[in-house]
C-alpha cells in the first residue's frame, strides 16, 4: 500500500500513457474491418482466402510480431506507433471474422425487400445490413478491446510506456504491490472500455433495447394469460 | 533487406546451434514447456468441462471466468508468480496453466453441447448406459470443438512462453531477451522468427487433426454455410 501512496504520479502517468496507446487500435480495427468483412462475405473464394489470412496474423505471437514488423514497416522496435501497429493487425484479425459473420447473418429476405423498397446497393448495406450486423459486431469489438488493452502491457518489455511497465519494474526491484497494481489497473482499464463501448452500442442501436423488452413483455403476457 | 538478411545469415550460422544455447536447443525447451503446459492444462479441463457440458450446471461461472482471464495481462500474472515461487519453471508452468484452461475447457464444454439433444435421447432409447452415452456418443461427436479448443490453447501457450525466460525459464524467448538487451537486431529477429514458425506449425497440426477426428457423416465442428441462398428465390408470379 505504501508502495502505491508514494508513486501515484508515475501510475497516473502510466495509466493516460496505456489508454492512450489502447483506444487507437480499437477504433482503427473497427474501422478498417467494415470494408474487408465485407469483401469476406460478398464471394465465396474471398471469404475462405480473407478468413484464413485473418487466422494466420492471430496466430503470430506478440512479442515476435513486433520485432518482426519494423522489418516491413520501417519504425522503430520501440516505438509506440510500432506497438499501435501491432495492436491494429490483433484487432483487425478478430474483427474481419465477427463482421463478415455478423453481414452473413442479416436474413436473406430483408435483403430482397431493401432492394425491392429501392435501396441502392451502396445504401443498403449502410442502412440496412451494417445496422443488423450491429449486435455481433459488438460482441466482437469488446473481444477486441479487451485483448488489446491486456495486450498493450507487453510493449514494457521492449521499454514502451504502458502499465506493463508496472511488471518489468516491479520484477526488477521485486516490488510484488506495484506488480499487483499493475494487474488491476489493467483489468479496470479493460472494463472501464468495455463498459463504453456497450453504452456506444445500445446508443447507435436503439431497437436492441427495445426488443428485449418487447420480449419480456410479451413473455409476461402468455405468463398471465396461462395462469388465468 | 538489410536486416533481413542479417536475421537470416544468424538463422543458418552453424555457430548458433548445439550447445546450451543452440537454436535447436531452446526450441525444444520452448516447445518442451508448451506441451507439459498443454499436458496439465488438459489433465484439468477436459474432465472439468466434460462434466459441465453432460450436467449443463456451472456454465454462466465458467463463461464468466474465461471472460475475465481474457483480461488478465499474460506479463503481469508471469511476473506475480515469479515474484512468488522465484525464479525458474515454476512460474511460467503456472501462469500458461491459468491462460490454456478456458480455452480448453470452453472446446470440452461446447463440445458436448454441440450434441444434437435427440440424439441423446435416442441413444438412450437404445438402451445405452450413462457411461456409454458419455464415451460412444457425446466424446466422438464433441471431439473437433474439444480439439479447437486444443488449438487455441495450443497458440496462447507457444506465443506466451516467449516470455517465460524473463523469468528465467529458457526457451525460445532466450534470444529475444538476450537480443533487447545488447542491441542484436539479428538475434532477436531470429528467435522471433522461429516462434512464428512454431505458433503456425502448432495451428498446421491441430488442424489437420481437427478435420481427421470428425466422424464419417457428421457435420458438428465444421463450419456451417452461412451464405445460404435466400428462402424466397424466385418471385412469385401467377
Amino acid at each position: 500500500m505504501n508502495w502505491i501512496v508514494n508513486n501515484t504520479d508515475q501510475i497516473g502517468q502510466l495509466l493516460v500513457a496505456h489508454i492512450g496507446l489502447a483506444i487507437l487500435p480499437v477504433i482503427l480495427s473497427f474501422i478498417i474491418s467494415i470494408p474487408i468483412g465485407w469483401l469476406a462475405n460478398r464471394y465465396k473464394l474471398s471469404r475462405s482466402t480473407i478468413l484464413t489470412i485473418c487466422g494466420l496474423l492471430y496466430a503470430i505471437p506478440s512479442l515476435p510480431l513486433l520485432i518482426v514488423l519494423p522489418l516491413i514497416t520501417g519504425v522503430g522496435v520501440r516505438t509506440a506507433s510500432n506497438l499501435i501497429l501491432a495492436l491494429t493487425i490483433y484487432g483487425i484479425a478478430l474483427m474481419v471474422r465477427s463482421t463478415a459473420d455478423g453481414l452473413a447473418s442479416v436474413d436473406p429476405d430483408i435483403r430482397q425487400s431493401a432492394s425491392a423498397m429501392g435501396y441502392s446497393a451502396r445504401g443498403q448495406f449502410w442502412r440496412v445490413e451494417l445496422p443488423l450486423a450491429g449486435p455481433v459486431l459488438l460482441a466482437g469489438i469488446r473481444v477486441v478491446s479487451v485483448s488489446t488493452v491486456s495486450l498493450t502491457t507487453v510493449g514494457a518489455v521492449l521499454g514502451i510506456q504502458s502499465l506493463g511497465l508496472l511488471f518489468t519494474d516491479g520484477l526488477q526491484r521485486g516490488i510484488q504491490a506495484e506488480v499487483w497494481t499493475g494487474i488491476v489497473l489493467t483489468i479496470v482499464v479493460a472494463l472501464v472500455f468495455d463498459i463504453i463501448i456497450v453504452q456506444v452500442g445500445r446508443l447507435l442501436m436503439p431497437w436492441t433495447r427495445v426488443v428485449k423488452v418487447s420480449r419480456r413483455a410479451t413473455k409476461r403476457i402468455a405468463r398471465t394469460e396461462v395462469t388465468a | 533487406m538489410n536486416l533481413f538478411a542479417d536475421g537470416l545469415a544468424w538463422i543458418f550460422d552453424p555457430a548458433h546451434y548445439g550447445g546450451q544455447d543452440g537454436l535447436d536447443t531452446r526450441a525444444l525447451q520452448h516447445i518442451g514447456i508448451s506441451l507439459l503446459v498443454l499436458a496439465i492444462s488438459s489433465v484439468i479441463a477436459i474432465p472439468l468441462g466434460y462434466a459441465i457440458g453432460h450436467t449443463g450446471r456451472g456454465r454462466t461461472a465458467v463463461i464468466a471466468i474465461s471472460g475475465g482471464v481474457r483480461a488478465l495481462p499474460t506479463l503481469g500474472l508471469l511476473v506475480v508468480i515469479g515474484l512468488i515461487v522465484g525464479i525458474g519453471l515454476t512460474a511460467p508452468v503456472i501462469a500458461l496453466v491459468v491462460l490454456a484452461v478456458p480455452s480448453i475447457l470452453a472446446g470440452a464444454y461446447s463440445g458436448f453441447e454441440s450434441v444434437d439433444r435427440r440424439t441423446i435421447d435416442a441413444a438412450r432409447a437404445v438402451g445405452m448406459t450413462e457411461w456409454q452415452i458419455l464415451f460412444k456418443v457425446e466424446v466422438p461427436l464433441g471431439l473437433p470443438l474439444l480439439i479447437g479448443g486444443l488449438r487455441s490453447a495450443s497458440l496462447q501457450v507457444i506465443a506466451t512462453a516467449t516470455l517465460a525466460d524473463y523469468v528465467g525459464a529458457g526457451g525460445l524467448g532466450h534470444f529475444i531477451f538476450l537480443g533487447l538487451k545488447t542491441n542484436d537486431y539479428s538475434q532477436m529477429l531470429a528467435g522471433s522468427v522461429f516462434v512464428v514458425l512454431l505458433a503456425l506449425l502448432s495451428e498446421l497440426i491441430f488442424g489437420l487433426l481437427q478435420r481427421l477426428v470428425v466422424p464419417a457423416g457428421v457435420t458438428a465442428g465444421k463450419t456451417t454455410i452461412v451464405r445460404r441462398r435466400p428462402v424466397r428465390s424466385q418471385a412469385v408470379s401467377g
